[in-house]
């Protein structure tokens, strides 16, 4: 598929700097998100991708000693997420995430999806009804589940879960959505349904996915990007990127050489 | 080195076997020694205390004849003083141990905060019993009252209530938390959705244990001048009390009581040994009432935890 015109902005980091107490993660980190794309983030562990990909949502703002520099733009508003005048509560009901180890909360599957409408004050019963069964379809696991929304998420399979957690995410609308290794914890045809969601979704809302699998980023990613010890090496359609690398780093991570 | 042979192999392995047997049977023998001494203790006071239990025992009031004496205002104060004890404790150490764990900055006066904390549940009760006499029965002149006690027993119980709280928040993944966070959710939604039930089987057997343990205090109880013999009961809410006046909601809170661990207390120090019978029969209902408080606790975190798997 041939990408044509530079598609709209979504986000984008500018001159990002990370710092956990004293030890700089991430260094001037510049990168386009582009609106209803995926964008991949790949890299050795360590390098970075998750550290980077939670600052978009200000997860780091939970933990003590943690400091950014520099800004991540945000669009249409042109909103700079790491503002210190933004609420990183406002951000965060801006742009969902769905985490590494698929994480319901121990309650039934409805309060999962609903969770997120609860906290901005729904309580409609119809209201939270369709939204729930719309997100619930929307992560595409409404047909496993339309049955026993009232049980356990807890008794869903890991795959489930994970798909679950989309769900949750999904029910607030949300205009950017983050995944950090969302099929790291979980089986191939698992992985296989969670890939094929995240194809689908990014019709309706853009996608950052950090991935550890070289094969994902190319499955799934229009871009992508590889980082290097808190550095961005190379940005760039996800095509590109694979079939000819700019840097020699890239090159070698990608052909299996290192990392 | 050489390696060894698979006669050797199986000396190796038999000399850790006999070490291995060594430290069970050691282990056995100390278990069974614990168990050995409790169930002396309940059946001793079984033994002695058999011919009193009989129901005017429980519903009898103190007496100068010892076949006669009851334990009725005794384990109605302990009821008593144990719930305005709990409604006292539960709210400030839960929401202490909350503070604590969600909300306090990781600094300096936190750290102070918490060896205190650490360090109070080392105070010995007959100190809480001065403190209190101090300030609840004189300065802010609740009199030697079920208050007074239930608010000591409160203060005693506070540190032990904030620990399990703490413990409790601690054993809940990070990745709940930030599955709550990353929806939008604010602190305080987090902990009402999510920390607060889940906490809630570990808080609840914290709870009930600092019960257990308030129950049987006596020292402070003393301290702030429990009555050892008091033949009537705490006024029932809106019930006629005396000269035609009718009884508060509260009016019991005020009311001189005296406690179970009190009673018994009375009882062996008297010199005629029929009391001796009740020292030990009231002993056991004691003993049973921290027993059953214990069972509920394990039922209650038995039956939550059920439901909160990770």
């Amino acid at each position: 598929m041939q990408i044509q015109d530079t598609p709209s902005l979504k986000a984008e980091a500018r001159n990002l700097n990370f710092f956990y107490g004293e030890n700089k993660a991430l260094k001037n980190i510049n990168m386009p998100v582009y609106d209803k794309k995926v964008t991949a983030l790949i890299g050795p562990s360590g390098c970075g991708k998750s550290t980077y990909l939670r600052s978009f949502n200000r997860m780091h703002d939970l933990y003590p000693g943690n400091r950014y520099e520099g800004e991540i733009r945000f669009f249409p508003d042109n909103t700079n997420l790491l503002g210190a005048d933004v609420d990183p509560i406002e951000v965060r009901m801006r742009i969902g995430m769905v985490f590494q180890k698929p994480n319901p909360f121990p309650k039934s599957i409805f309060e999962n999806v609903a969770y997120g409408l609860r906290v901005r004050g729904e309580n409609n019963k119809r209201t939270l009804d369709d939204k729930v069964e719309h997100a619930l379809k929307g992560a595409a696991i409404w047909d496993e589940v339309k049955d026993r929304l009232s049980e356990l998420a807890s008794n869903l399979s890991g795959g489930q879960q994970q798909r679950l957690c989309i769900a949750r995410a999904l029910a607030t609308d949300p205009e950017l959505l983050l995944f950090d290794e969302p099929t790291s914890a979980l089986d191939p045809i698992a992985t296989g349904a969670i890939e094929e969601l995240v194809h689908e979704l990014k019709k309706r809302v853009t996608i950052l996915i950090v991935t550890h699998n070289m094969q994902q980023a190319a499955r799934v990613s229009d871009y992508t990007a590889y980082m290097f010890l808190g550095e961005m090496i190379e940005f760039g359609k996800t095509d590109e990127i694979f079939i000819k690398p700019k840097d020699k780093r890239t090159e070698d991570y990608i052909t299996g050489r290192m990392g | 080195m050489k390696p060894l042979t698979t006669e050797e192999i199986r000396l190796v392995i038999a000399k850790g076997k006999f070490r291995d047997n060594v430290f069970k049977a050691t282990g056995i023998f100390c278990l069974a020694l614990a168990l050995v001494v409790i169930v002396a203790l309940i059946a001793d006071m079984v033994i002695k205390g058999s011919e009193r239990f009989t129901l005017d025992f429980f519903f009898n009031f103190a007496s100068r004849r010892a076949t006669q004496a009851g334990i009725l205002s005794a384990w109605v104060g302990s009821l008593l003083v144990m719930f305005v004890t709990a409604m006292a404790a539960v709210p400030l150490g839960v929401a202490a141990g909350l503070y604590l764990e969600e909300y306090a900055k990781r600094n300096w006066i936190t750290h102070v905060i918490e060896i205190n904390i650490t360090n109070l549940a080392a105070v010995p009760s007959i100190v809480y019993g001065l403190l209190a006499l101090g300030i609840f029965v004189y300065q802010f002149g609740f009199g030697q009252s079920i208050l007074s006690a239930g608010l000591t027993l409160a203060l005693l119980i506070l540190p032990i209530i904030i620990v399990a709280t703490r413990e409790a928040i601690r054993s809940i993944p990070a990745m709940i938390r930030e599955g709550s966070m990353a929806v939008g959710a604010t602190r305080w939604q987090t902990c009402r959705y999510h920390i607060i039930p889940y906490a809630m089987p570990g808080i609840l057997t914290g709870v009930i244990i600092g019960l257990a343990r308030a129950i049987g205090e006596t020292a402070p109880i003393i301290t702030i001048g429990a009555l050892t013999f008091i033949a009537f009961l705490p006024p029932v809410p809106f019930t006629a009390a005396d000269a035609g006046t009718t009884a508060g909601l509260f009016d019991w809170i005020f009311s001189p009581f005296t406690v179970m661990p009190i009673q018994i207390f009375n009882w062996t120090s008297r010199p005629d040994p029929q009391f001796e019978i009740n020292a030990a029969a009231a002993g056991f209902v004691l003993m049973a009432m921290v027993l059953s408080m214990n069972a509920v606790a394990i039922y209650l975190r038995y039956k939550m935890r059920k439901n909160i798997k990770w």
